[in-house]
């Protein structure tokens, strides 16, 4: 059973776009950042567990031409081997900041040459593999930075070809262990999952085709991909091979976010539908099948929920955004 | 975001602007001829050949600004006049409404289906006038071309353009309340039963497989909702049952169309970005303008006694108090660009309007950019 905790007040609504809360955990310093896109901006606080929000900073996406500010569509932390860094993916560029938001310390600005003039032009999905940061992109390009320790001398290292439609997320298996041979996935808008190993040279191993609906959210556990679609399903595959092994009819609505609490194996998600579920993922012993067992399911009235993250390692507490909501909405277990 | 949302954006809002100006003009007792004639000049004037031209151009999605400009202009191309409380009072009718269509859309493709309802009806208001009909029935055509073979994330794309322009929009209106859709903050209901959208399973199940693809375990858990299957899809063909009834016409005689202004939203930092701008129109801006209004025919009553003034409140009274006690941070702030003032501007602005032909009745006037300021001075 879980309880509602106190809310966290936002500056401005957060907007209807998918996995669109970040959170990072600082355990140590008994710290919570939040990550949350307005739309022309991105409002990060600090939070700690008795007070009032700490620390708060609007970030607003990098001007070019054009009428009005460009939207942000993503705001996310990556969390290093050496450092943090925050990166904003916006309708103009790809910028990354110190992890307070306060300095930018690199700017990619999209090239969007080849886009026809229908074609909207952004970044969106982003993940931390190794001490690379991988981007996606409208044309289904996956950028890899390679991050130095310390600094802003970040590169360009390659652009991953796999996806022909626009990328929606990507993953990375959070415990990389040696016998762990998949360590990324990437996602699109056609439903297509690719699974990558990062490296000097990321390598692609796996293909696993979509079904007619986008695939806007994805997780990777222990060599388990699992993906959340617009029709309201998650599925769980084998990384290696891209076999099917559980399918959950999971929410009503299209789903907007799915996290990871690896310590646990549990899995949250939560669709427009106003409701998030946390699920339990085992392997059995005997056979290398994947099972599934639903753990808990939570309504937030009358929201369209559009980001949802664990607070803790342990998977015992959770935050939601909704759109049109200047709020965090907080959960943590009986 | 997406720059096929506009086309959409216009047809649904006007949609419900019709639904509106038909109520009133009922509840006005305006005798059938003179109602009659207001709609055809709106339908024909929305759906013309070089006005559509311009809006399926792919673009972004312009201020709430310009746009409340091209209805208060397309209102204005029949006989009625609107005064400023009202054609706001229709202004935030037509944007509630269609903010809560795009929202409850079971799919984002569904938004198609909304346009097709509000085209159906439109279709219905000016039965008798088979140029107009065929007019509405080009532009479907033209939807079912560009939409048609869009696939399920460039719908979600264009449904989250829609819904970052509705954003913080939280204006309530009494049908609304009533009917127990909006809360009384303003936010809509969720309702978690009824038909899941069509191509989604009802939620409740996990079937688990293995490695050679055999389902070897099915088991149920409590999903919280009441839903139920979807009985059919809606139709995408010109005629046919749309399924859905979102976008279809909640008003009647009988139904009175308030708003509540009082505390509409708490959060008014993120309201009045755009009205705050020191300059409220970008050069951009004010070109798409100018061209959009620019395809629009003016049609000046040869008997000035025809226009008569039509009213969205109850009573003139009404009328006239909204008008004083409208909330600072919702007021619309017509575009009125006088030739007179910012000298730059208004040339620029003539410039424009000499590249385009304005297809109306020859006018005894020096030049063409005279003519669209003084259009719009008109306002």
């Amino acid at each position: 059973m879980f309880r509602r905790e106190r809310s966290i007040p936002l500056r401005g609504s957060a907007a209807a776009l998918c996995n669109n809360l970040s959170v990072l955990q600082l355990p140590v310093r008994n710290l919570t950042h939040f990550g949350v896109v307005h739309g022309p901006s991105a409002q990060l606080l600090s939070f700690a567990p008795e007070g009032l929000p700490l620390a708060q900073r609007q970030l607003h996406a990098k001007e070019g031409a054009g009428v009005s500010p460009p939207l942000i569509t993503q705001v996310h932390w990556c969390v290093l081997p050496f450092r943090v860094l925050l990166v904003l993916t916006s309708h103009r560029g790809i910028q990354m900041f110190e992890s307070d938001g306060s300095i930018m310390v690199y700017w990619h600005a999209l090239d969007s040459g080849d886009a026809s003039p229908v074609q909207a032009v952004f970044a969106r999905g982003i993940a931390a593999s190794g001490h690379f940061i991988c981007v996606g992109t409208w044309s289904g390009r996956v950028l890899v930075f390679d991050i130095p320790a310390k600094g802003p001398n970040i590169v360009l290292s390659e652009e991953l070809a796999g996806h022909q439609t626009p990328i929606t997320d990507i993953a990375t298996d959070p415990a990389q262990g040696q016998d762990c041979v998949a360590d990324m996935v990437t996602a699109d808008d056609s439903g297509l999952l690719c699974v990558w190993r990062s490296g000097p040279e990321f390598k692609l191993l796996t293909r696993i085709p979509g079904f007619g609906v986008p695939c806007p959210s994805v997780q990777l556990w222990q060599g388990t991909v699992a993906a959340g679609y617009g029709n309201g399903q998650v599925r769980l595959y084998e990384a290696s091979t891209g076999t099917l092994h559980v399918q959950i009819n999971a929410h009503a609505r299209a789903i907007c976010a799915l996290d990871l609490a690896p310590e646990v194996g549990k899995l949250l998600s939560a669709a427009e539908d106003t409701f998030v579920h946390i699920w339990k993922l085992s392997r059995s012993p005997e056979s290398v099948s994947i099972e599934v067992e639903h753990c808990h399911g939570e309504c937030v009235p009358d929201t369209q929920v559009c980001g949802a993250r664990f607070c803790d390692p342990s998977g015992s507490s959770f935050a939601v955004t909704g759109y049109d909501l200047a709020e965090i909405l907080r959960f943590s277990s009986m | 975001m997406s720059v096929r949302t506009l086309p959409l954006l216009f047809l649904n809002l006007g949609g419900e602007m019709l639904y509106i100006l038909d109520q009133r003009l009922r509840a006005q007792n305006v005798p059938g001829d003179k109602a009659r004639k207001v709609l055809n000049d709106i339908v024909s004037t929305m759906f013309n050949r070089k006005f559509m031209e311009e809006l399926f151009k792919p673009q972004e999605l312009y201020s709430k600004k310009a746009l409340r400009t091209v209805y208060d202009r397309l209102a204005h191309a029949s006989i009625i006049r609107l005064n400023q409380a009202s054609m706001d009072k229709l202004y935030d009718l037509m944007t509630v409404a269609f903010k809560y269509q795009v929202l409850m859309c079971p799919r984002p493709k569904d938004v198609l289906l909304v346009t097709f309802n509000h085209l159906d009806a439109i279709k219905g208001l000016i039965r008798d006038s088979p140029a107009i009909l065929n007019q509405v029935d080009e532009t479907f055509q033209q939807l079912t071309e560009v939409y048609g073979g869009l696939s399920a994330g460039e719908f979600q794309l264009i449904r989250q353009t829609l819904l970052i322009f509705f954003q913080d929009l939280h204006i309530r209106v009494s049908i609304f309340l009533k009917d127990r859709v909006q809360n009384s903050n303003g936010r809509f209901v969720l309702p978690v039963s009824g038909p899941v959208p069509w191509g989604t399973e009802v939620p409740g199940l996990i079937r688990m497989f293995n490695s050679k693809g055999e389902e070897v375990k099915t088991v149920e858990f409590k999903h919280g909702g009441n839903y139920v299957a979807a009985p059919k899809e809606g139709s995408f063909e010109l005629y046919g049952d749309r399924v859905l009834k979102l976008g279809t016409n909640m008003y009647s005689v009988n139904r009175p169309v308030e708003t509540h202004m009082s505390g509409a939203s708490k959060n008014l930092a993120s309201q009045t970005q755009e009205s705050i701008a020191p300059n409220p129109l970008a050069k951009e801006e004010l070109n798409f303008l100018a061209r959009l209004l620019g395809g629009m025919e003016t049609k000046k009553p040869s008997d000035p006694e025809a226009r008569f003034r039509l009213n969205l409140f109850a009573t003139e009274e009404e009328e006239e108090q909204a008008a004083l006690t409208r909330p600072e941070e919702l007021s619309y702030e017509v575009i009125n660009i006088q030739a007179t003032q910012d000298q730059q501007r208004s040339e620029e602005l003539a410039r424009i309007m000499g590249e385009f032909e304005i297809t109306d009745a020859p006018r005894q006037s020096a030049s063409k950019g005279d003519d669209l300021l003084a259009m719009m001075d008109e306002l």
